[in-house]
């Protein structure tokens, strides 16, 4: 490497350095701690942070020794906020049933005899139990897949097991098969619609083929809320599609398309088609024009000479079409949010709910980090085929 | 006979593209309080609602100071890295490339679930200031792509031959590089601004009722109250959709003539 180079590397990295601290700062940290947030759960150990030390040679199944107990007394001594003590409590009575009043009474007690030793064990025999104290240990832990698992319906028994949750503490597996079967058809429907379209603009040339490719992009452009505002009115019961067929006589009442399935796969496939068209049009004209000629002169019928020839070479910008839409859709937001019913809400409207509605950012995070996982999947199978040579040869 | 089916079925895709976004025009100027057909008589009320209600003009107002923000931050920090990048191969560059890219990819609302929690642990909820980071975020792919486009128009023979003439470097960048490479930069402003003005789900989670914009209020209503005002605020955004794709073709034209004079 010359002199001048090395500098011009420095001159360049120096150009690059304000981008790379501002995507690491807002792009890599917030990724990032949706990662951490996902798994962690300090709750319990801000409010017991002695204890994780004392119980070390406990055998988890006889009495506390005394270590752990002048450990206890001496945590709840050292709150002095009572929303520490409260969330802890909150997160510990459903691990353990009757912990709240437990921990009520023996904080009471603790307060009471300020500065003397107490006497856990007369404030309430429940603290000769191996389990209370189990339940406070084992969640001492900074780190928990509790909320990963909760996120796709497990959890852990009292033993530690992973198990199903119960039905009504369960629902997310509904959510997340909703929104692949949603991607799925909306990925089907743009390859039916697409596929031929993109056949059509690659055999025409001309303002024909400016016009279908404007159709695509002038939509593709516009602002993702006029769009769905477009459906919104399209869609309504007095809206253009049901004037139109009920002023025909195809049916005699309206449609009901909004606010339910249809209107929300309708208005996906609208959104998405641009990135399935596209992707398979410039695999189209990439090839060489005489192909449809040679087979139809060696005798080919031309739906035979489609399906050997054109469709396997195309396959390629199919895919890679399909991977796009698919990747796209199973992160719908203001669609499902706006022309959809609350059984058309997507794994998105469940991350907001609990990120914005209930301000649970553990379980936002773990919902998001499958979301993201899915998401960077595809994206890496989506780029090497993108990558990578032409498939089919 | 085939042909003929071909026909009627690119117009039938062309319309279903279309028709939508044709059909809210002609709304935005009827009389009535109902959003559709038929219309009541024509009238500028909604316009001028548009115009002068308090919420609305708010609306306007943060989304052209928060668009206009995005697009200097964005297109200062994309075009600075697109000329970093130029010319350069190697893993290093290379990661860059990927990596500057991944906001397009990453769902927007697990960004929103990111930011959020950062945000509120440095102070920036609710704020302007995030909210334009937030926008800048997603909207600089689209900035170095654009710029990275304009620049690699730039000829090294044209930037050697100035300064075989006696230009400094820094006068071959400002008279050579720049203006060749000005009309990618200029689209990918023209990106960061529109991909600002869209924006909803980021604002959702970030900010707060005095961050609202045009699009942040047309999802607002859409949601609780209807009113005819959407169809308003949609016509301006087709128009000015339209214009711009018209401008980024004539941009575009002006180049390659700048690139290959005659």
């Amino acid at each position: 490497m010359t002199k001048g180079d090395a500098r011009g590397h420095w001159r360049s990295a120096a150009m690059l350095a304000p981008l790379i601290l501002f995507s690491a700062l807002f792009f890599l940290w917030p990724l990032a701690s949706v990662m951490t947030v996902a798994v962690s759960d300090p709750v319990i150990l801000r409010a017991f942070p002695g204890l994780g030390a004392a119980s070390e040679d406990w055998s988890r199944n006889g009495p506390p020794t005394p270590a752990m107990q002048r450990a206890l007394v001496d945590d709840i001594r050292s709150i002095d906020d009572a929303q520490v003590l409260g969330a802890a409590v909150r997160r510990l009575n459903a691990a353990h049933a009757g912990f709240r009043s437990l921990m009520g009474r023996t904080a009471a007690a603790v307060r009471s005899q300020d500065g003397t030793d107490v006497d856990l064990f007369a404030v309430d025999a429940r603290w000769r139990e191996p389990e209370p104290w189990r339940a406070i240990i084992d969640g001492l832990s900074p780190y928990t897949d509790e909320f990963l698992l909760a996120a796709i319906d497990y959890g852990r028994d009292e033993n530690g097991a992973i198990t199903r949750l119960p039905p009504d503490k369960s629902g997310n597996r509904y959510v997340f098969a909703r929104t692949i079967w949603i991607a799925l058809q909306v990925t089907a429907a743009t390859i039916a619609i697409g596929l031929p379209y993109a056949l059509l603009m690659a055999s025409v040339t001309g303002w024909t083929r400016h016009a279908l490719m404007a159709a695509l992009l002038v939509p593709m452009w516009t602002s993702v809320l006029v769009r769905t505002a477009a459906w919104f009115i399209m869609l309504q019961d007095q809206g253009l599609i049901n004037e139109v067929l009920v002023g025909t006589g195809l049916t005699r009442d309206p449609l009901t398309l909004l606010f339910n399935r249809a209107g929300v796969l309708i208005s996906m496939t609208h959104q998405t088609l641009p990135y399935m068209v596209l992707p398979i049009f410039s695999v189209l004209v990439s090839l060489p024009k005489s192909l449809m000629p040679a087979a139809a002169s060696l005798g080919a019928h031309p739906l035979r000479a489609f399906w050997r020839i054109l469709l396997p070479l195309s396959l390629r910008g199919i895919v890679s079409g399909a991977l796009l839409v698919f990747m796209t859709s199973i992160g719908f937001y203001i669609v499902p949010a706006l022309v959809g019913g609350p059984r058309d809400q997507l794994i998105s409207s469940l991350i907001a709910h609990y990120a914005t509605g209930t301000a649970n950012w553990q379980m936002a995070s773990a919902l998001g980090l499958v979301l993201l996982g899915m998401t960077g999947c595809l994206y890496a199978v989506y780029s090497r085929f993108a990558g990578s040579g032409q498939i089919g040869r | 006979m085939l042909k003929f089916l071909k026909g009627i079925y690119g117009v039938a895709v062309a319309c279903f593209m279309v028709v939508p976004l044709a059909a809210i025009l002609p709304l935005a100027f009827n009389d009535g309080v109902l959003i559709n057909y038929p219309m009541n008589g024509v009238s500028l009320r909604w316009f001028d609602e548009l115009l002068t209600s308090a919420v609305w003009k708010r609306a306007i107002i943060n989304s052209l100071v928060i668009g206009t923000a995005t697009a200097l931050l964005a297109t200062s920090l994309g075009t600075l890295a697109a000329l970093g990048l130029r010319n350069r191969s190697g893993t290093f560059y290379s990661i860059c490339r990927t990596a500057f890219l991944l906001p397009m990819v990453a769902p927007v609302v697990v960004l929103g679930v990111g930011m959020q929690i950062i945000f509120s642990r440095i102070g920036l909820l609710n704020t302007y200031t995030g909210i334009i980071i937030a926008h800048t975020v997603v909207a600089l792919p689209f900035v170095v792509i654009s710029a990275g486009t304009g620049l690699a128009g730039v000829s090294p023979v044209t930037e050697r031959a100035a300064a075989s003439l006696g230009a400094a470097p820094f006068t071959v960048f400002r008279r050579v590089t720049l203006p060749i490479a000005f009309p990618g930069i200029l689209s990918g402003a023209i990106f960061a601004f529109a991909t600002s003005l869209d924006e909803v789900i980021l604002l959702l989670f970030l900010g707060s009722a005095s961050q609202r914009t045009l699009a942040r209020e047309m999802f607002a209503q859409l949601r609780d109250n209807l009113t005819p005002v959407i169809a308003a605020v949609a016509f301006l955004f087709i128009i000015g959709t339209l214009l711009l794709s018209v401008l980024s073709v004539v941009i575009r034209r002006r180049r390659s003539v700048a690139i290959m004079p005659e």
